[in-house]
Order: structure tokens, then sequence, then C-alpha cells
């Protein structure tokens, strides 16, 4: 049985699990459709962003704008199509209008532009960027005693970037426990680091959870894609009260198809025809 | 174009730019609650110090971590704060580049983003510490404001100004106590010149504390029997393009006087405006694409070019030109 609540929040991890199917099947047709676009990163964080948006944010598409909802900030940009995609079955967007994503004049820019469509808290893009503002978030909202929380998501590629750890820094030294981190464990960035034999990959970044942990945040480890796990973490994050938190959602890569988990090459390569009627089986394969 | 002689102080006097810059901030803190200070560690240098002490709750040390510190202050601009940036020029401008570009000036966020110690007088520190691009770098981001204040005074009325306008803006403060131009009463307008001294053999137009030296300039210029007019530009975007063009229509040779850079700041922006709408003949005054280096502030105007003797002979050159023109019939 599906709990919609009124303001369309979702607990019934059966019916999480069929809008993560949803959101990856739209994914890859808007995809196809634009002709560009990522698909190994949006397929990777797709059960974050849908458990985050029907399950945990306080938000309502009828007032995007409402000073005392909770904000999200994707920070791996790259994976914009996700948010798009789970925005437009949150309700923020028609769902046709996905096939606008990166057309002239869309709202869907190929990296979230906060100025172009409501529902987006932040601009973002250039990798590394997106836990500062999270922390302007997170202080403005102890200032106004507002009880929001701020919840940032951050690609382990990215995490290379030295502005997060000064981030990670100033998190910490103001206690922000109305600031969490999510970092997008699925240990492969774009091209990224070859091993010896130069045919396989090495993680960008090896165990994130201890580095933050040693900047003073509160760790938690989960599989990324566990609708049951993903819900846990997040109500832990926000009841931990001293300092930060940090969830580490170990991910796959161009999750739930077989023929991209685990390929760097499906970074950004839109599927064909043939690929996509065959991911589209596979999807719909697992939910049957 | 009316000479505003009203906007200019009667009695001669230095203040603190960097003590007003602080002062400004505590006054404006007092009238808007939603003012608050982000500090790269430098407060006690800018004087955001006399905020801290002030509005503790509203001063946010974020240590040395400028491209954080930027990133911060868009978060809280997101929240309805007015994010005002304490550290130098020469951070500000560069260190903090594309966090300013992407979560600032491409969403057009309200971050008052000020460098302290800007130009080239930081205090015998050198060109670590100078800035000598950070006009040429804002005024070349599509949404930012860039002001350059001549005084203690119009560094305040711009102050004032920010804080009724919601755009990013990119405010220079320099270091050292300096000639205050302007009559306390000055209001403080975006995009306008102000027309400081009439003069029809010639055009001098000055930005930030180099509108002091080229009021200056005019004195000596006018010791030699030459009548030189000083337009004060506070604003290099936006630009006030008519008071430009009327000031070479009146003149027909323009000098541009900036502690900055030539390439990129006001000589580049009145080039621009001039050869697009009344081409001009004109000299440059400023750092002849070159960076600075430690010295007392003497030695350094002296030797990049920049003292009032040099904006004069500048314009001096190009009366020798129009002269040499004339007799030759070109
Ligand atoms: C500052 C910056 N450098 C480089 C890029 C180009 N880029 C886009 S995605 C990407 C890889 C990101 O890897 P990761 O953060 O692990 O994301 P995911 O694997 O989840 O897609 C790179 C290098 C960028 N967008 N920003």
């Amino acid at each position: 049985m599906t709990t919609h609540t009124q303001t369309g929040t979702v607990t019934d991890i059966a019916e999480l699990r069929r809008l993560s199917a949803r959101t990856r099947q739209l994914i890859l047709e808007t995809v196809h459709h634009a002709g560009a676009g990522h698909v190994g990163g949006p397929l990777s964080v797709a059960d974050i962003l849908v458990n985050l948006y029907f399950n945990r944010l306080r938000i309502d598409p009828e007032n995007p704008g409402d000073p005392a909802r909770d904000r999200c900030i994707l920070s791996k940009g790259h994976s914009s199509i996700a948010l798009y995609t789970v925005l437009a079955l949150r309700g923020y967007l028609p769902v046709e209008e996905l096939a606008t994503f990166d057309a002239i004049d869309s709202r869907l820019q190929g990296h979230p532009d906060l100025r172009a469509l409501p529902g987006l808290d932040m601009s973002t893009g250039s990798l590394g960027q997106g836990l500062s503002p999270g922390i302007g978030m997170a202080l403005g909202a102890r200032l106004a005693k507002l009880d929001f929380h701020t919840w940032v998501i951050l690609g382990d590629g990215e995490i290379q970037e030295g502005q997060i750890w000064e981030a990670a820094f100033v998190a910490s030294r103001y206690r922000l426990h109305n600031l969490t981190a999510i970092v997008d464990y699925n240990r492969l960035p774009q091209f990224g680091w070859p091993d010896a034999s130069g045919f396989t990959r090495d993680e960008p970044i090896d165990d994130p959870g201890g580095k933050f942990a040693a900047f003073g945040w509160n760790v938690i480890e989960i599989d990324g894609h566990d609708h049951d796990a993903l819900g846990g973490a997040f109500d832990a994050a926000v009841a931990h009260r001293d300092g930060p938190t940090v969830i580490v959602a170990h991910t796959i890569k161009g999750k739930g198809i077989s023929f991209m988990e685990h390929e760097y090459n499906w970074h950004a390569t839109p599927p064909d025809e043939q690929q996509l009627a065959d991911a589209v089986a596979e999807l719909q394969g697992a939910l049957a | 174009m009316s000479a505003t002689q009203t906007l200019l102080a009667t009695e001669p006097r230095n203040a603190g730019v960097r003590e007003a810059w602080g002062e400004g901030l505590v006054a404006l803190g007092n009238r808007y609650a939603n003012l608050v200070v982000l500090d790269g560690d430098l407060a006690n240098s800018t004087k955001a110090d006399l905020f801290a002490a002030a509005h503790p709750d509203r001063f946010f040390e974020m240590g040395i971590a400028e491209q954080n510190m930027l990133g911060v202050a868009a978060g809280l601009a997101t929240t309805g704060y007015v994010p005002w940036i304490s550290t130098f020029a020469a951070f500000v401008a560069k260190r903090a580049l594309d966090q300013i570009r992407v979560v600032i000036a491409q969403p057009s966020l309200n971050v008052k983003m000020c460098g302290a110690y800007s130009g080239i007088l930081p205090s015998k520190t050198g060109k670590t510490h100078q800035s000598v691009e950070d006009l040429a770098v804002f005024r070349a981001m599509p949404h930012v404001v860039t002001i350059a204040p001549a005084d203690a005074v119009e560094l305040q009325a711009a102050m004032a100004a920010m804080m009724e306008d919601v755009r990013p803006t990119y405010l220079r403060v320099t270091r050292d106590a300096s000639p205050v131009i302007f009559a306390d009463d000055y209001v403080f307008e975006f995009g306008k010149a102000h027309l400081l001294r009439r003069g029809s053999d010639l055009g001098i137009v000055g930005t930030g504390v180099q509108t002091v030296r080229a009021l200056e300039a005019a004195e000596l210029l006018e010791a030699e029997g030459i009548s030189a007019a000083v337009l004060h530009v506070p604003t290099l975007k936006p630009l006030d393009v008519d008071a430009i063009c009327d000031l070479a229509a009146a003149t027909g040779l323009i000098v541009t006087a900036e502690d900055h850079s030539i390439i990129g700041g006001l000589g580049s922006a009145v080039a621009e405006v001039l050869s697009e709408h009344i081409p001009t003949r004109m000299r440059r005054v400023g750092l002849q694409d070159t960076y600075g280096e430690s010295g007392p502030n003497d030695a350094l105007l002296e030797k990049y070019g920049l003292t009032p003797r040099h904006v004069a002979d500048a314009g001096l050159e190009l009366l020798a030109l129009k002269a040499g023109a004339k007799a030759t019939g070109k």
C-alpha cells in the first residue's frame, strides 16, 4: 500500500522503489532524447534523491520559496537530470517538460540554475562548491531561528576539490547539526585514476568517511541504493545534535542497468535506441 | 554636464578609509538587522573588527579559506541576509573567483564583496598583497556592480546605497588615510560620474583615490596655464557613458588616472566608450601591464608613474601632440 500524506510524502518502501525505477527510466529517455547529458552519475544518485524528496524534505511544490522549507543542494550538478526528474515526479514541473532538457530557452539547464527553475536551492556545476552555500543556509537558519535542515549531495570525485575541506572544517567549527552532506560514493569520477594495468580505475578518494571524521563530522555509512537504509540514515542525521553529519552512501555508477554499472565510459554517453530499450526492459524486469 | 562644486568639501582634511569602512558597517548594522559580515582572518586589518565588537552575533569568522567564505556568503544571501566580505582585494578577486562566478555572479545573489588594501599601497607588503587587476576582473563579470570610491565620505555613501540595492557588488577599499574631497552630505548614485572641476584644454578622468591625484594634477597644469577638467568615475560598472562623452566633446583630449593596470580598468573602459561614440586621443595613466613591489607609498607612486606629476605630464604630452598635428596640418 502506498502512503501518500497530504504533502506528497511517501514512506512505503515498495513505492519508493517504483519511483526510483521510474526516475531511472525517465533519466535514460531524456538523455537519449536530448542526445547529450550524464548517465552514470544520475543513475547512481537516483535513490538518494527519490528518498530525500519523497520521504524526507519538508517542502511544498506549491510554495517553492517558503523560507522555512528544507534545502537541498545537488553539488554534483552534472547529475541535474536526476534532480529535474525527481522534481517533476514530485510536482514542481510537468513530466513532459523533461523533453526540453538542454534545449534552448529551457528551465532545465545542463547544470542547475537557481534562477531558472523554482525548486532549485543553489546553482551548481563547477564541482566542489555546493557544501559552502549549504553552510551559509545552515547559518542563516540558525540566525533566523528557523528549524529547516540543509542537505548537500556530493560526488566522491568531487570531494577531491580543496574547497570541500575548507567547508568541512568550517561546518564543524560552527557545529552545524542542521547540515548534512551525502557522498554518492560510487568510486568512479569521469576519467579517473588509471591503475597499473591502465584498463581499470582506482577510486578517486579512499575512505571519505574517515576523512570527514577527522574534521569532526558525525559519519554514517550505508548502502545508497537501499531505501530502508537511506530513510534510517536521514533520520539519524537529523537526530544528531552535535555537529554536522556526513552520510557516505555506497553506490554503483550506472546503477540498475547491467551494462552501464561500474563503467566509467557511461559517465556522459547517451544510450542509443537499442540500448535504451534494453535498459528499460531491465528496469521493468527488476520491479516484476 | 554641470560642475558640481557643492559636492566638494570646503575644509582640507584626511580621513582613514578602512576605519570609515569598519565604522560604516557598524552603523549600517544598527540600521539593518539582516547585515552580516564574513571575515577571512583579517578583521583587524580591514577594520571589520569594529563590527565584530558591535554585532558579535552577526560576525562570522571563516578562517583563511576564501573559496569557502564566498560560497557561504551565497548561501546566506538565499536566506535573506546580506553578507559583506572582509578580506584583501588581492584575495577576493582571484582566490575565490570561480566561486564568485558560479554562486554569486551567475545567480545574481546579493553579496557585498569588499576588497581591502586595494591598489599598490597595502603598506609595504608587495605584489602578493597589491591588487592591480581587481577592477578588470569584476568589471568583466556580468551582473557585478563595480565601485571604487575616492575617499572616506564617498565610501560610506556608497555603502549606504549598496544596502538599498540587491545586486552583487564589488567595493574597492584602500588601506591608508587619504584627503577627503567630498562634502559630508554627498549622496552616492550608481552609474553617476561627477565633474569635479571645469576645464577646456584637457579632460582628466579618475577613479578611486587616483581622482584625488587627478585634482592635484589639474592644479599643477593650471599653474602652467592649462585648463584641465576632472571627472570622477566611482562606478566602473554601470559606467556613466554620457558624462565621459560630454567631457571628450568639451575638451578633445582625455587622460585617465587609476591605481590599477591600464588593461581592463578605467583606462580600458573609457577607451571603449570613446572609440565607439566619439573617438578621442587619450593617454592612460596607471600600472603599465606590470605588478608592483614593496616599498614606501611615495616611492611606489613615483616608480609606477601614479603621481599628480605623471598625470599632468600625460596631459602635456597630448597637448604637444595636438599642437604638432596642427602645425603639420594633420
Ligand atoms: C571544477 C570542475 N572540474 C571538472 C569538472 C568536469 N566534471 C564533470 S563531472 C566530473 C566527474 C565527477 O565525478 P564524481 O564527483 O565522482 O561524480 P559521479 O561519478 O557521481 O558522476 C568532472 C571531472 C567540473 N564540472 N567541475
